[in-house]
């Protein structure tokens, strides 16, 4: 890193402590106290694509899935997607399909309410400068009680239909090579069915804590971290957002189309990632318009931006109530991703309403096959955004290519700007930088949901410490957390 | 009584393990009134506040933090537990032990699908930590007094332990506990 100018000094925030970190971000100030220049890191490496290759294919969906325990579920779809193109198998039966969506919407649910009760309500109900020995999921819990509770409910609920449909809450095996390996049983259904109704109706009240926290803070909320950008999703057919399914679709700012229903068996085409020396995170970028340009936002805000409409009736209402705050136009505000996120939210759980009322899932047909091909994308809307799995594979049935860009991955650049931005704001010039500031850089990275602050993007606040050192590496000042 | 103080950490995992002790849902609630929870990404507790009584420990040692965090929690915790396979064995990552590190860089960020680099520098700069040239398992580094397998543990699993060494009772986990895939 370029630290070649005497008199920068270094602040260094780690969200995750110094000694856990899966990310952290640097600041480097000028004498005045002026920021210099921004960068988040992202610590961790595992080298997943080098050490899969030569693993049978059949072993990938589950193997992969060790990527993420939150979002486990996106990874095993994601990949059983791709190897469906493997066997031939990417029409799935009625039945398959419908089971993978029930999965896929659960994890959705308990993704969602997760990380709207368990991380991010301590925030907005008690402001980003509040003590933050009440600021954290436990502080909700006992100003809160009933509202913690349907955040546990809520959670639970999506694991028991993950639980249901893959077999297991967390790593399951439901889905296979072209199908899926079981059904819904009755007793299943009418479980599931039992409180369907009551969910609903939270993910509803939740709505409306996102919502009308966004409306009643609307001058706060449009500059927080807030810059224009591209926004890519998958997108069905005609339009409607779909998070299992669909075809690529970008947009810019303004919302003209870069492309449309573009095939993502070709994403080769369209998406190239940058590396950069700070960080183990690569940059993707919209590859005819190069990595200064192309870089986009994926994940709730853009799955909301892109879409022409959704397909259930309350979340579509949601969504033009969303919609009419910009005019018609994307919307580019960083905070309004949690809003967008329990727009979603209510989506899935309006999703799960019907499918369990749809008999296919008591079907029979769980697997098809089709002629062998050795190379296979497969594409999944994850909950934090668009998630790419891509193989190659031999004759012998193992693995010999593997590419995956993961969504925090493509939301790199974006945070990236969201911290930067924060830090010009609310951190610049300041003299004296208090814990309250340092929350405020969290709580724009936070809004994205990024896997890199998984240790605490579970249940609290992540745990930060400032060092502010002179340019000689001499510790000049040093906050903590707790 | 103080209540007895428990601390978690997350290493080289996914945090499955962590989202499986979620699990235990509602019994959270009765949980926190048990225990007092040091650091962990429970709170916002960075360091040790006190001795605990119980350490649990996700993930096996990746890089020279794991390391670190790992040998300050030997050193503030009466017991310590290895959850999961990740801790226990290495888990998945250590998939990369029998391949050299080098090799494992390049596929990611020189000669892999879709990679722009035109540098052709893998990622090193001071800000991030350095990688150790394999996976350990926690055992390897520290000493451990338990072990939890399972990836990950069910939460049931989870909470008979805690509540078995809180309470001082031997752990009786029926067989669906102890069942894997
Ligand atoms: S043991 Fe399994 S669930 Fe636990 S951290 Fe490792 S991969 Fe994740």
């Amino acid at each position: 890193m370029n630290t070649s100018s005497s008199n920068l000094k270094k602040i260094v925030i780690e969200p995750v402590t110094r000694v856990e970190g899966h990310g952290k971000v640097t600041i480097l100030l000028d004498e005045n106290n002026k920021v210099h220049r921004t960068l988040l890191h992202v610590v961790e490496f595992r080298g997943f694509e080098r050490f899969i290759i030569g693993r049978p294919y059949w072993e990938i969906p589950v193997l992969v899935q060790r990527l993420c325990g939150i979002c486990p579920v996106s990874h095993h779809l994601a990949a059983a997607k791709a190897m469906d193109v493997i066997v031939g198998g990417e029409k799935l039966t009625p039945t398959a399909e419908k089971m993978r969506r029930l999965m896929h919407y659960g994890q959705m649910f308990q993704s969602h309410s997760l990380h709207f009760f368990h991380l991010c309500s301590p925030d907005l109900l008690f402001g980003f400068d509040a003590d933050p020995a009440i600021r954290n999921v436990i502080g909700v819990a006992q100003k809160f009680p009933e509202l913690a509770v349907q955040g546990v409910m809520m959670r639970k609920y999506g694991q028991e239909v993950i639980l249901r449909t893959a077999g297991k809450k967390i790593h399951g095996t439901g889905a296979i090579p072209g199908g899926i390996n079981k059904n819904l049983t009755i007793e299943e259904r009418d479980y599931l069915l039992k409180d369907i109704d009551q969910m609903v109706e939270w993910a509803q009240s939740a709505l409306k804590i996102a919502k009308d926290y966004s409306v009643e803070n609307l001058e706060k909320v449009i500059p927080f971290g807030s810059f224009e950008s591209n926004h890519l999703s998958l997108i069905r057919e005609d339009g409607a957002m779909d998070l299992y399914h669909g075809n690529l679709r970008a947009i810019d700012a303004q919302g003209n189309k870069i492309f449309d229903q573009v095939d993502y068996q070709n994403y080769l085409d369209y998406i190239n990632e940058e590396v950069r020396d700070y960080s183990y995170m690569k940059f993707p970028f919209i590859k005819f318009l190069g990595p200064q340009d192309g870089w986009y936002r994926v994940g709730p805000l853009a799955r909301v931006n892109t879409a022409d409409f959704i397909d259930t009736p309350l979340a579509e209402a949601a969504r033009k109530e969303f919609m009419a705050v910009t005019d018609g136009k994307p919307n580019n505000l960083t905070l309004a991703y949690h809003w967008a996120r329990m727009i979603e939210n209510l989506h899935s759980i309006e999703e799960i309403k019907i499918l369990l009322d749809d008999p296919d899932l008591q079907g029979n047909a769980l697997v098809v096959k089709g002629e062998r091909r050795d190379e296979g994308v497969g594409l999944i809307e994850a909950p934090r955004g668009t998630l790419f799995h891509h193989y190659k594979v031999d004759e012998n049935d193992q693995i010999t290519m593997a590419n995956l860009i993961v969504s925090t991955t493509n939301n790199n650049e974006p945070m990236n700007r969201a911290v930067q931005k924060v830090a010009l704001d609310h951190i610049s010039g300041v003299p004296e930088i208090t814990e309250g500031l340092l929350n405020h850089v969290e709580v724009a990275i936070r809004a994205y949901d990024p896997c890199l602050s998984c240790a605490t993007h579970a249940m609290g606040q992540m745990p930060l410490e400032i060092s502010i050192v002179d340019c000689e590496g001499r510790l000049i000042d040093r906050k903590s957390k707790r | 009584m103080e209540k007895p103080r428990i601390a978690t950490a997350s290493l080289a995992g996914c945090f499955g393990c962590h989202m499986s002790l979620l699990d235990i849902d509602d019994r959270i609630l009765k949980l926190i009134e048990l225990v007092e929870f040091d650091k962990s990404p429970v709170d916002d507790i960075k360091n040790f506040t006190g001795r605990c009584a119980i350490g649990l420990i996700e993930g096996g040692c990746c890089n020279e933090e794991n390391v670190h965090v790992l040998k300050d929690f030997r050193k503030n915790c009466d017991i310590l537990v290895s959850v999961g396979e990740c801790a226990i064995m290495g888990g998945l990552p250590a998939l990369r032990n029998g391949i050299p590190l080098k090799e494992c860089l390049e596929t990611a960020y020189i000669n892999g699908t879709g990679v722009y680099n035109p540098s052709g520098r893998i990622p090193n700069s001071e800000d991030i930590p350095l990688l150790l040239n394999k996976v350990y398992p926690c055992h390897e580094i520290v000493k451990v007094d338990y072990f939890l397998p399972g990836c990950p543990p069910p939460a049931d699993t989870i909470w008979e332990a805690c509540v078995a060494l809180l309470t001082n009772k031997p752990l009786d986990l029926p067989y669906e506990l102890i069942k894997y895939d």
